[in-house]
């Protein structure tokens, strides 16, 4: 139904228990989050390198993703320098740019990486329907799992209908100028794109219901714990533990 | 209760937005029929398919499925699980990531365990000629393929009752005919709504005319050349 590019393919964590993956990715965004030190960061990056090695995907793709990620970073890392108080380093007439401005910065910028990096590696690469019953599978309450999988599921219908939408008027020759005729029709255009998704939406669940869906996703493709995946899981809990600690200790 | 029936819809009032879709509306589904339903835009073809899944409820009236009065959610339960609805648009029925996991959503949602719902799939990919798609993405599809999955995953439920929303639109002649012989060779009472005489001519024993969703006026398929 929605394209998930990075669920294609065959690699170590394409086959890696989904619930594995999960846990994983939760545990090292908690700590790269919790800690600043470089040590810590330095071996974050080293994690993040061993999944890229680990996994095959697409890299235009993933650079694509990352930039969309670091448009939203890029204003907050070229903000903090000069709101952040601080020893002053550079001076623009009234705007001061501080060193601790530069590293908070600088530290958000890489710490949104790294998360983000690791998600795409390792969530990416389980098809949203596998995340879903994976979470049912760690207890996750059920709501949550249906709220996050339906969240996905719509937005996806929100953007396809917006291109059905925009061809149609792209087919009728409309041009975007800077008048009120566009502001109205695009105003029209996305007061239509709600009520559309909105009904598509009530279809799709009503659908759902008919095919006897109860709040619960089934797998078809059932994933088992296996050795590597064990292997995995507690090689990944002792270089968390080393990052923890040292977090702690520095 | 009139005997044999599957679906009994007696003095149905549904209205919608303030405009009236039925007016006691009496039909009968029997057992082992194969109704088709034409009628104009508007008339509340597909309304009368959803009152009968129980995703819209009547202001009025009885809906007897499989010998029992329906009124809450829950006696619907019950009334899904048998009846396969095929939605007009595919799109708002296929959600899985491919082929294979959307025809085993159904019989998985059902209770089934993994070999058996590998086995629906099989001869269900089989029995709609999917089978190099098994392992297509959903949205990698064609109109026309998107259409026969949605039917192989209503299908794959092992309904006793079949209800078609527009089963020939998108679909090019060949799947058509396709389809034809498929439902030809089922053994399921259904009821499908299309625009397509000559479709429900060679897939019905009678079609019924539904106009202002007033009443309803069956026509047998001989004498539907008049209806033109």
């Amino acid at each position: 139904m929605f394209h998930e590019p990075f669920t294609e393919g065959e690699s170590f964590l394409h086959n890696t228990d989904p619930r594995v993956k999960i846990i994983v990715a939760l545990v090292f965004a908690i700590i790269v989050a919790m800690s600043g030190e470089p040590i810590v960061l330095g071996l974050a990056g080293l994690f993040v390198l061993l999944c890229f090695m680990l996994v095959k995907v697409d890299t235009t793709i993933l650079v694509k993703r990352l930039l969309i990620v670091n448009l939203f970073i890029a204003f907050l890392s070229a903000t903090l320098p000069f709101t952040t108080p601080g020893q002053t380093v550079v001076t623009f007439s009234v705007f001061n740019i501080t060193k601790e401005g530069l590293e908070l910065g600088a530290t958000i910028f890489l710490k949104s990486n790294l998360v983000v990096m690791t998600s795409l590696f390792l969530l990416s690469t389980s098809s949203i329907f596998t995340l879903a019953h994976a979470l049912h599978h760690l207890h996750v309450p059920g709501r949550l799992v249906q709220l996050l999988f339906f969240t996905f599921r719509y937005l996806h219908v929100i953007y396809l209908e917006y291109i059905k939408l925009t061809e149609a008027m792209k087919l009728r020759c409309f041009k975007a100028q800077t008048n009120w005729y566009t502001y109205r029709t695009l105003a029209c255009m996305m007061g239509n794109l709600i009520l559309k998704s909105y009904d598509r939406a009530e279809r799709i669940y009503q659908a759902m219901l008919c095919r006897g869906f109860y709040g619960v996703f089934p797998t078809f493709y059932h994933f088992r714990l296996t050795r590597t995946d064990k292997v995995f899981g507690v090689f990944c809990s002792v270089f968390f533990l080393a990052m923890a600690a040292l977090s702690f200790l520095w | 209760m009139v005997e044999d029936s599957v679906i009994e819809l007696i003095e149905i009032d549904y209205s919608y937005q303030s405009a009236k879709i039925f007016d006691k509306l009496n039909f009968t589904l029997k057992k082992g029929d194969k109704v088709g339903l034409m009628g104009p835009n508007g008339a509340g073809k597909s309304t009368m398919l959803r009152l009968i899944m129980g995703l819209i409820k009547p202001d009025s009236g009885r809906l007897i499925v499989f010998g029992s009065e329906r009124c809450r959610e829950e006696d619907f339960l019950e009334v899904r699980k048998q009846t396969g609805f095929v939605f007009q648009d595919p799109d708002d029925q296929l959600f899985c990531s491919t082929v294979a996991e959307d025809i085993a959503f159904g019989p998985l949602n059902l209770g089934a365990s993994q070999e058996e719902a590998e086995a629906v799939v099989l001869t269900n990919l089989q029995l709609f000629g999917l089978m190099e798609l098994r392992d297509r993405a959903i949205y990698r599809l064609s109109g026309g393929e998107k259409r026969l999955a949605a039917l192989a995953g209503v299908m794959a439920m092992s309904p006793c009752v079949l209800l078609l929303d527009e089963p020939t639109a998108a679909l090019d002649q060949f799947n058509t005919k396709k389809l034809i012989r498929i439902l030809n060779d089922i053994d399921l009472t259904c009821l499908i709504v299309s625009h397509d005489k000559d479709f429900l001519q060679s897939t019905c024993n009678c079609i019924y005319w539904l106009e202002h969703g007033l009443s309803v006026i069956w026509y047998k398929p001989s004498l539907m050349n008049s209806l033109a």
